[in-house]
């Protein structure tokens, strides 16, 4: 009877584990098969490279080169801001803060991640837009530097809690080493913890970079949807998730600008997919180096 | 005995939530600009007809005309009128679009209240929207760039302003793109370079309309054509109307109905 039960419990269980590879395996078919047909209009050379995006045009031009180029802007500008947020609340609530402060804080930087997305929006699109406009002079607040700093805060609490997570890896033998050779706090922590914990940090900042380009409703609200190479922090750019998403609900369905949206959309799945293994690599690397796995 | 009473009480209230199936129902829709007067004649409809049953949604003029040629609607809602393209489509799936034209829209052009333009021809709103000009100053205004708002080049308000104002030419590239008639209100006026273009019906005091070659935007000049920039704002359905889906398009024609279409900002046939 007990090995019957056992039985049935392991083939639950290995269903419901094989089932995401279900979805991940049928998503990754229909945006190749809903994106394909595009690319007998547009070669793909085009479509990467080319400079003007024009979907609804007669003729249309489907070249994602600007928003290609906007979503690494912004997400460039984001990790300016979340890396230093996250890593070093992750180290202080690591290394300095008391069990108590800990205890309040780690909660605190978390509930940052529950706040939806669209609030974040709204926030940046009535409040820090219209600031930064005043505050530097420019013609319009809804640039790529007001998505950066939104999307920045929204990484931090992903950057923060995986970098912690690091960090308490970093076995407490290695600092006490490092305290036993006389070696002061700040010295421990940056020649002995953060090498220690590199990679693990490394993982922390690449996820919150997949978490960055791929957030959507924050840059359709703020970032201003100007389809044009970026060429500064004040331009409005439009970043691939915000052209899909503005652009999805009236595409006509089964028209070339639909499959063109798909292929974007094909396009920022593998830019976050190489981002996962690389992090996965980075992370598989750092627990050989530590011992903590074969 | 507790069982059986509250099966009894159960099975009452599935009946009573029931009874509302029976109903005739229509399902609309397509154009957010169109959904207001949708909405509101839909509400008012169903509130004298309690056998009516009509459900709105919203999802842009294509999505309105795409669910007629699918048959996933009775009524499409859209600002613009149907593509040759989306035609071949419908006659391939054995449908029958029929135009009905509910309601007049004028798009209005609008800066920021701190602008001194009193006025832009036609050829200068093109200019300053394709890109040819890019500073107040050369249009008479102050020395400020010129910031131009205009919607996601899939909306109905964008394929009719590029229609009416830009001949078909292509917007700037470097034009910022709001999601709404409301956002592109609310960007317009905060930012004192801005210019954007909306349904007439999101004129406020927080932002200024300009007259285009001379002719303010209203409800008046709309209707007579003097306006340049207005439009007409449709209901398709498959083949003739009939049943619920006439009696309430009448509706929406009547009288009360454009009263209707008056309230919610859009000029109506008369």
């Amino acid at each position: 009877m007990v090995n019957f039960k056992e039985r049935v419990y392991k083939w639950l269980f290995t269903i419901l584990a094989f089932s995401s590879l279900v979805f991940l395996a049928g998503i990754i078919i229909v945006l190749l098969s809903e994106s394909l047909p595009i690319f007998s209009k547009v070669s793909v050379f085009k479509f990467l490279f080319g400079k003007s995006w024009y979907p609804t045009y007669e003729p249309a031009e489907f070249g994602i080169l600007p928003l290609i180029l906007a979503s690494l802007w912004v997400s460039a500008g984001a990790m300016a801001v979340c890396v230093p947020l996250g890593v070093g609340s992750a180290l202080y609530l690591n290394e300095i803060a008391s069990y108590r402060q800990k205890a309040v804080l780690k909660p605190l930087i978390e509930v940052l991640a529950s706040v939806p997305s669209i609030v974040y929006g709204f926030f940046g699109m009535v409040i820090l837009a219209p600031f930064l406009q005043g505050f530097f002079h420019i013609p319009i607040g809804l640039c790529a530097l007001s998505a950066s700093l939104i999307l920045g805060i929204m990484a931090t609490p992903t950057v923060c809690s995986i970098a912690d997570d690091a960090l308490s890896y970093v076995p407490n033998s290695f600092r006490e080493a490092s305290f036993a050779v006389g070696a002061d706090r700040w010295q421990t922590l940056t020649r002995v913890v953060i090498p220690a914990a590199g990679s693990g940090i490394s993982t922390a900042v690449i996820l919150g970079m997949s978490r960055a380009i791929g957030e959507t409703m924050t840059v359709l609200m703020v970032a201003g949807g100007a389809a044009v190479i970026p060429g500064s922090f004040f331009d409005p750019v439009r970043p691939m998730t915000a052209a899909i998403a503005a652009e999805m609900g009236e595409a006509p369905v089964g028209g070339d600008h639909y499959h063109a949206l798909f292929a974007i959309a094909l396009a920022l799945f593998a830019v976050t997919f190489i981002f996962n293994i690389i992090a996965e690599m980075i992370s598989r690397r750092f627990r050989i180096k530590l011992g903590l796995s074969g | 005995m507790r069982l059986i009473r509250r099966s009894i009480v159960m099975a009452g209230l599935l009946l009573a939530l029931a009874a509302p199936c029976y109903a005739e129902k229509i399902v609309m829709a397509g154009s957010t600009t169109v959904l207001p007067i949708a909405q509101k004649a839909a509400e008012i409809y169903m509130q004298e007809n309690s056998s009516a049953d009509i459900s709105v949604r919203g999802g842009g003029s294509g999505v309105g005309i795409a669910s007629i040629i699918d048959g996933t609607c009775d009524i499409g809602n859209a600002s613009r009128p149907i593509k040759s393209a989306e035609l071949e489509k419908a006659a391939a799936n054995g449908r029958d679009v029929k135009a009905h034209v509910v309601a007049m829209d004028g798009i209005a052009v609008i800066v920021n209240t701190s602008n001194s333009i009193e006025g832009l021809s036609k050829k200068q709103l093109k200019d300053i929207f394709t890109g040819a000009v890019s500073n107040w100053s050369k249009l008479g205004g102050s020395d400020e760039k010129i910031v131009a708002i205009s919607r996601d080049s899939s909306s109905g308000t964008f394929e009719a302003f590029a229609t009416l104002a830009l001949d078909g030419a292509k917007v700037r590239s470097d034009a910022v793109l709001q999601a709404s008639n409301q956002a592109v209100a609310s960007t317009v006026a905060r930012t004192p370079g801005a210019i954007g273009y909306v349904g007439l019906g999101y004129i406020t005091p927080s932002v200024k309309a300009l007259p285009i070659n001379g002719t303010m935007p209203s409800k008046t000049t709309v209707l007579t054509n003097k306006y340049i920039l207005s439009r007409p704002l449709f209901m398709y359905t498959n083949g003739a109307p009939s049943g619920l889906v006439k009696e309430f398009l009448d509706f929406i024609k009547s009288s009360r109905g454009q009263q209707i279409a008056d309230e919610e900002g859009f000029v109506a046939l008369r």
